[in-house]
């Protein structure tokens, strides 16, 4: 069977500083990754690959530091990788992003099974999934923690607030992983130094066919006015030392705080 | 004025769209369903003017594409710009589907809706970069669809009537079949109304030690929230008690954050907390940056010593 996982990279979100005096993130210099639902899709992409065989494209959006980050999707099982990395993608938000997943994908061609995450990791607003099954006219199968295939059809438990769904599907179908559905593996050294032998093909704005005012800034439907740390003026008071009069001082303080 | 269309498939999430909508322009409903019976009467209390009734058998189970392609024909007949929806597992993943088809942008996990200076476009507040930071946007495409957080606004009676106006869906036939339903225990816990809550993490190394937490809460009149590893990797607890961006949003007066390193997903679930005590062995752990009070020790030592402390007050 033919799997695509959609990946995006996103800077990591533990190494983003907040500037005390404007509450502006400071993205520069924090490194890039995949973010974990995306790791969840592709292990679960790998494994129904060892039990049915067939093909992993990995297609992922970002930068030219994607050139790197790759390798780590090429490591944990994909075959090959299309990354689309053009300035021109950037800066369009969900539809953008979808237009260019969907042409992508048109392009590969072949598919039965398309894999993302449950939401970014980055900003989780879990758009593309709907956008781009609606783009490929396929169904959606969300928030999946157990899957499985057979023959032409696929088995998914839907993990919802108020209940587990059991649903069945013909392929080819989307489907978005949450963290539970499997542990995500670290690939061994050797599949590491494999990977870089793994094909990577670099697609353009050119290669997918869209017009210039479906993707990028020119396709942006949402303009964000102001991102900014919500205001958080905690005292960051640490009690260090013996537990006992660490909880003394504690209780006296927020006592003090009127909260006891 | 501005048509708001609402729409989700939990009343009580539609009442609350309702409810903030009729100040932000004119509002009506979308119900959809197989037969949905004497239902839409119930939104004219809550400011509907127009309930907007698609009834059909295909209809009886959720799917997105259906319900999005349902909720689009019913937004083009409608008329309306702005079509708010219940920010819920199911609605989010509509409200991508459903802007997809009517080629406008979106917002989903909106946490704060306003006009303004009083006029359109609608701004609306979302966590970003993680939760890291709050994004105030605007939709720019004629139409916009805004998936809400549930229990954003609050639900009020204003009595009125309305009209209903039933349209006649063309739809496909449903490609996903639902083969079974297990329903998740009620709700026990209500963490997100707790004015106390207790946060247990990682830290706790086996599901007896919640014990410990359990008792502290008692002493605190508190409830018990966890993060997600807690409860939805090692089901030590209900997901009804995990907070953070995929799980709730707390507002307690104190937060007793205990074994939690403080990943940016998790936190973001309790920013809004008046008091902030962080307990964990790693002083170099995030949560104490967003902590007013820390003990940096083994909670196994410290939270034994508080309950005792707690106890002789």
């Amino acid at each position: 069977m033919d799997i695509i996982v959609c990946l995006k990279q996103v800077v990591d979100l533990q190494q983003i500083r907040i500037k005390r005096e404007t509450r502006e993130p400071v993205l520069e210099g924090a490194p890039f990754v995949f973010g974990q639902f995306e790791k969840n899709a592709l292990e679960e992409a790998v494994r129904l690959k060892e039990k049915h065989g067939g093909k992993i494209i990995a297609l992922a959006l970002g930068n030219a530091k994607l050139k790197d980050l790759i390798l780590e999707a090429l490591a944990m099982g994909a075959d090959e990788a299309v990354i689309l990395t053009d300035a021109a993608f950037a800066g369009g938000g969900s539809a953008s992003t979808a237009q260019i997943l969907a042409a992508a994908i048109r392009r590969i061609g072949k598919f039965d099974l398309i894999l993302m995450g449950e939401g970014s990791a980055d900003n989780y607003s879990g758009q593309a999934i709907g956008r781009v099954a609606e783009l490929l006219d396929v169904p959606q199968i969300t928030y999946v923690r157990e899957l499985a295939v057979e023959g032409n059809r696929i088995r998914a438990t839907r993990d919802l607030e108020d209940a587990l769904e059991v649903v069945e599907a013909e392929l080819p179908a989307v489907v978005s992983a949450t963290s539970e559905l499997n542990t995500p593996r670290l690939p061994p050294l050797t599949a590491i130094l494999k990977a870089s032998k793994k094909p990577i093909a670099t697609w353009t704005p050119a290669d997918l066919g869209l017009n210039t005012n479906q993707f990028g800034a020119n396709a942006a439907q949402v303009k964000t006015l102001s991102n900014l740390a919500p205001e958080q003026e905690r005292k960051q008071v640490l009690f260090e030392g013996d537990a006992a009069s660490a909880v003394d001082e504690l209780v006296k303080a927020l006592g003090k705080e009127g909260v006891l | 004025m501005t048509q708001i269309l609402v729409f989700s498939e939990q009343d009580s999430v539609a009442f609350e769209l309702l409810s903030k909508a009729r100040e932000l322009g004119a509002a009506s409903v979308a119900v959809m369903g197989a037969s949905v019976g004497a239902k839409a009467s119930d939104y004219f209390a809550f400011g509907g003017q127009k309930v907007f009734v698609g009834e059909d058998a295909r209809l009886a189970d959720f799917h997105a594409d259906m319900y999005a392609d349902a909720l689009a024909q019913i937004a083009d007949a409608s008329g309306a710009q702005t079509v708010l929806i219940g920010s819920t597992k199911r609605g989010k993943e509509l409200a991508g589907r459903v802007a997809q088809r009517l080629n406008c942008g979106a917002v989903t996990d909106a946490i704060g809706l306003e006009l303004a200076a009083g006029k359109p476009p609608l701004q609306a507040q979302r966590y970003a970069l993680g939760g890291n930071t709050v994004a105030t946007d605007v939709i720019t495409s004629a139409r916009q669809v805004i998936a809400v957080m549930p229990r954003t606004f609050e639900a009020s009676r204003t009595g009125g009537t309305g009209e209903t106006v039933r349209i006649e869906l063309k739809l496909r036939e449903p490609r996903v079949k639902i083969v079974e339903r297990k329903q998740k225990a009620a709700a026990v816990a209500n963490i997100e109304s707790a004015l106390t809550l207790v946060v247990v993490g990682r830290g706790f190394s086996k599901q007896q030690d919640l014990a410990l937490a359990n008792e502290l809460a008692k002493a605190l009149q508190a409830e018990v929230g966890c993060t997600r590893t807690i409860a939805a990797d090692l089901h030590w607890l209900g997901e009804e008690r995990m907070v953070g961006i995929s799980g709730k949003k707390c507002k307690p007066r104190l937060m007793l954050s205990i074994g939690v390193s403080g990943q940016i997903q998790h936190t973001v679930g309790i920013l809004g907390s008046k008091v902030i005590v962080a307990i964990n062995k790693d002083k170099a752990a995030p949560i104490f940056k967003i902590a007013d009070y820390g003990i940096v020790g083994d909670l196994y030592q410290v939270v034994p010593k508080l309950i005792e402390r707690i106890g002789k007050r």
